[in-house]
């Protein structure tokens, strides 16, 4: 890592709540880094769902183990890193919710709205020895905020209830 | 804009108002208990009023799936009002617009029901 990324680390507990904290803990990053609202709500989302994902389906809601949440800010992206004590998935095994067949799936739609959400996507063993997600987001190019919705002061997403 | 969901009665339809984020834990837990106290009046033709929901994440669309598909099993009708642009985009985005009825206009939502 440059000098010029930042690094921010923590490691949240295995209950719902770590979500919402996630979710607000990367915003305020995002918001800081210039991100418009539109991206700041795709960064927030892919957030609560990297971390939903690890507290129901790597740590099975299991509150000894623990999740692990990074953020890089680098000069040109963010990257996001949520890694579980899990066993670990393959990303190919995960049923794609646009099909038929899935459609009515009460489940399922985490990685796809991730996927959806962020410029790139990755699920790899982590050190733990379950899953590591990493994805990023490219930072708004300075003076056109205009691809990228409001930014700066006052574009802050709603986090109401 | 706090958690909320009140019901409403029109033209033998039961409106839902619900406001806030439909999220995992309190959001998604309050719309699974109130169409299940809804389904034990047997109030089977329900129409959600979404119209101060900003939020939804992948729970709460699970959530609004396990919904639509529980009154139907009961031989009723769940439709969605109101949208908000971000959850219209995400239903969108999850092909769930083919799958609910989605109505901007209470009373044409209403008529949809006779």
């Amino acid at each position: 890592m440059s000098e010029d990324s930042k690094h921010l680390e923590i490691t949240l507990e295995t209950q719902v709540e770590s979500v919402n904290l996630a979710e607000e803990m990367c915003l305020r990053v995002a918001q800081a880094a210039g991100f418009g609202e539109d991206d700041c709500y795709r960064i927030g989302m892919s957030v609560r769902e990297g971390v939903i994902n690890a507290f129901h389906y790597g740590n099975e809601e299991r509150p000894e183990k623990k999740i692990h949440l990074a953020l890089d800010l680098t000069p040109d992206k963010m990257i996001i890193h949520v890694l579980d004590e899990g066993k670990g998935f393959d990303l190919r095994g995960v049923p794609d919710p646009l099909a038929e067949e899935n459609l009515l799936s009460t489940s399922g739609r985490g990685i796809f709205l991730m996927r959806a959400f962020m410029d790139e996507f990755q699920v790899v063993p982590g050190r733990t020895g379950g899953a590591e997600i990493i994805m990023s987001k490219k930072l708004p190019l300075s003076g056109n905020p205009g691809t990228n919705g409001k930014s700066g002061q006052g574009a802050a997403p709603k986090q109401e209830a | 804009m706090a958690l909320r969901a009140t019901y409403r009665e029109a033209a033998g339809v039961t409106v839902v108002d619900i406001g806030g984020r439909i999220t995992l834990g309190e959001g998604s837990a309050l719309l699974r208990k109130t169409v299940r106290e809804l389904l034990e009046e047997q109030r089977t033709l329900i129409l959600l009023n979404l119209a101060d929901v900003d939020y939804i994440d992948s729970s709460g669309i699970g959530e609004l799936v396990s919904a639509y598909m529980g009154v139907k099993n009961r031989g009723g009708s769940l439709k969605l009002l109101h949208l908000t642009k971000k959850v219209h985009d995400l239903l969108q985005l999850t092909k769930l617009f083919t799958v609910f009825e989605v109505y901007s206009d209470e009373n044409s939502a209403l008529r949809s029901y006779r």
